[in-house]
């Protein structure tokens, strides 16, 4: 156990310090994040300078233009980027779900037509898994792969999908069979969102702003060799998609809120909030933020040592979405009687943290997962 | 960065796992004479773990004594290893430190006016970090198995080390983890073998979550713990913070988890006969000694925020 840097990360950590200064200009950084992360040309650039820097894919293979380094490198990449207040890649999607699913299940073509663009954002991805009604219940997806001859013949729904407005392409799971039983039923298929049939409708959230789309599919040929799996194997496929949006992003949440409490304390250090009991919260926000930060240095230690992330990893997500929540209110509380204004940062913050406890896994969902895959207890369903 | 144990404190805490087991079941006499085994403690080394090898001692460290708190908290060990090693050790020379390996002499420490196992005790640091025989009224507390008693002073004797308050700390955080993790486990035993409604009452997601709630605390309070074992361990900077925040936490999702865990437990749980309320009664006894989770906080806050912003 030793929470100092080994020499290699060190220096891994100073040389990344460097570029950081050299290559990212200070208006660009301190984002509040939202759909300004979509500034689609800025975003390109931004990624692109990542991956010509070396830091996109740090944890992928060479061979795929990955830089090959230890999970440890990209936590540090993660702390950095957040100390340097730097806009994320834009390829989030691709490189934290559809990446590692393509390279656990893709077929050599697959893997050497999407990987590098993946990382040098001359591809951007989104997802498509929930549909109207099929939230939570994934397996419920009802948007309809026809097989004709060398192709699928998609039709159906997809909606919560960010990036979908400015994506090349998109990750959907598909109702192949609907005579097949739950689970053996779906087709896991690589759509091209430039095809004919694609349509996208931003859909406008309680921020005011659109981060997120709906993604309707009419007839869309999507061609066999686009599959990712066997044909019936979508859920089996999906779950490494989501078993990776779990993986090393605690860190990426943990930088995020870092800045967030940061921006706290120096809130309440200006604004004379002086009572005991505000110092109080405050004090409980910062444990739960370092709670956070060792529980992902834990996890990355199992990470490390076994390929798999801990379990201790399931409980990062539920904390943070709910402690973002907390101290984004206290945030505006702070402000006193301004609080009420829109302030262009602790307004949008508060407002955008009620989505945290829905995306990327309910809180319910994720008690359910730590209750029947953590903790053994029987299955509710 | 390497934020896991090694293989030897892996297997450390394996060993103590099955050794307090075996001697500490959860079908015990609770409420007869509990044999604190404290020469056998001294023969597996616990006692020495942080004394140096020439004083007869192990010579490890403080992440290795966290270890086998969180083990001691988990089996509800009765003796005073938390205050003989967590407490008094830091403040030793020497001689004493190799008294304290042989199991020869055991310590406690005075915490806010109150001695811990005064009545079983030989020595015990004061506030002023002097040694004292110990001597003094015993008083009983909300844990039954943890007396603690009011000094009488006479001039003690000066000690080279001083009180550790951080390491203190660190050490019972460290019990309350290992208590929050037994009554988690036992939760979960019950959740899955009491059957209502015909199914196991661990698929209702009202009795489920609770339980994921807690897995969450206790994940999130080791997390505090071993941070804070390591700053100890390495005289860092944030050792003061790092205890505080971890006491603090882990001491009030011990509580917590106790409570969660009666609660699924049913009638059952609220019973004597039950040994829950044992650890329940320890986590309230970790989370009121010393400084209480509140006055710990403020002291994050004055850490972080500074002492001066205005009241």
């Amino acid at each position: 156990m030793d929470l100092r840097d080994t020499p290699e990360e060190a220096a891994f950590r100073a040389e990344l310090r460097t570029w950081l200064d050299t290559n990212l200009p200070e208006k660009r950084r301190g984002g509040r994040g939202g759909a300004e992360r979509f500034g689609e040309a800025f975003g390109r650039e931004w990624s692109r300078l990542l991956y010509e820097g070396g830091y996109a894919g740090l944890t992928w293979p060479k061979e795929y233009g990955g830089a090959g380094a230890p999970y440890s490198f990209q936590a540090i990449f993660y702390e950095e980027m957040a100390r340097a207040q730097a806009p994320a890649h834009v390829g989030v999607i691709g490189l934290g779900m559809a990446g590692p699913t393509i390279m656990a299940h893709g077929t050599e073509e697959q893997k050497q037509a999407h990987l590098a663009k993946i990382l040098s954002a001359e591809e951007i991805w989104c997802q498509g898994f929930s549909e109207p009604d099929a939230g939570s219940d994934l397996a419920a997806a009802r948007t309809r792969a026809e097989r004709r001859g060398d192709v699928y013949v998609v039709n159906g729904q997809k909606v919560w999908s960010s990036f979908a407005h400015i994506a090349d392409f998109c990750i959907i799971v598909t109702q192949s069979d609907p005579d097949a039983p739950r689970y053996q039923n779906l087709t896991y298929l690589i759509v091209d969102m430039h095809a004919p049939g694609v349509e996208v409708r931003p859909l406008r959230q309680i921020t005011g702003e659109a981060e997120f789309n709906e993604i309707f599919f009419n007839d869309v040929e999507v061609p066999v060799s686009n599959r990712l799996g066997d044909e019936g194997q979508g859920w089996q496929v999906a779950m490494t998609t989501l078993l990776h949006e779990r993986g090393t992003l605690g860190f990426a949440l943990t930088a995020a809120l870092e800045a967030s409490v940061d921006k706290l304390i120096g809130v309440a250090r200006e604004r004379v909030n002086g009572d005991q009991g505000t110092r109080e919260r405050i004090a409980t926000e910062w444990i739960e933020l370092q709670a956070l930060r060792y529980t992902n240095y834990r996890a990355l230690g199992t990470l490390q040592r076994t390929g798999i992330p801990g379990p201790e990893g399931s409980a990062i997500k539920l904390r943070w979405s709910e402690q973002n929540q907390r101290l984004t209110k206290l945030g505006r509380e702070l402000l006193g009687p301004e609080g009420i204004l829109d302030d262009g940062w602790w307004h949008h913050q508060q407002l955008r943290s009620r989505g945290n406890t829905i995306e990327a896994g309910t809180s319910e969902v994720l008690r359910n997962i730590v209750a029947e895959r953590v903790l053994g207890l029987p299955k509710s369903r | 960065m390497d934020f896991a144990f090694t293989d030897e404190q892996v297997e450390l805490k394996r060993q103590a796992r099955a050794w307090l087991s075996e001697r500490y079941p959860l079908e015990r006499d609770w409420d007869g004479v509990q044999d604190y085994r404290w020469a056998e403690l001294a023969e597996l080394g616990w006692l020495g773990v942080s004394v140096a090898e020439e004083d007869g001692g192990v010579g490890l460290g403080f992440v290795e004594e966290v270890i086998l708190l969180e083990e001691l908290g988990y089996a509800l060990y009765p003796g005073p290893y938390l205050a003989t090693v967590g407490f008094a050790l830091a403040a030793l020379g020497p001689a004493d430190r190799a008294a304290v390996a042989a199991g020869r002499v055991k310590w406690s420490a005075e915490v806010n006016g109150l001695t811990p196992w005064l009545g079983s005790v030989d020595k015990v640091v004061d506030m002023d970090g002097s040694a004292q025989d110990a001597r003094g009224e015993e008083l009983p507390t909300v844990d039954p198995s943890r007396p603690v008693g009011r000094l009488e002073r006479t001039n003690g004797t000066p000690l080279p080390g001083g009180r550790d308050i951080p390491r203190a700390r660190t050490a019972m955080a460290a019990e309350a983890v290992g208590i929050a993790q037994r009554v988690l486990e036992l939760g979960i035993e019950h959740a899955t073998t009491r059957k209502q409604f015909g199914k196991p009452i661990g698929v209702y997601q009202a009795v489920s979550h609770q339980l994921a709630n807690t897995y969450a605390d206790v994940e999130l309070a080791r997390s505090l713990v071993y941070w804070a074992a390591w700053c100890v361990a390495e005289n860092d900077e944030q050792a003061p913070v790092a205890a505080a925040a971890a006491k603090a936490f882990a001491a009030e999702a011990a509580v917590a988890a106790c409570e969660r865990s009666i609660q699924v437990h049913g009638g059952t749980g609220f019973t004597w006969e039950h040994p829950l309320h044992r650890f329940y009664k320890r986590a309230l006894w970790l989370e009121g000694l010393g400084s209480r989770p509140s006055e710990l906080r403020g002291e994050v806050a004055d850490a972080v925020l500074g002492v001066t912003v205005q009241v």
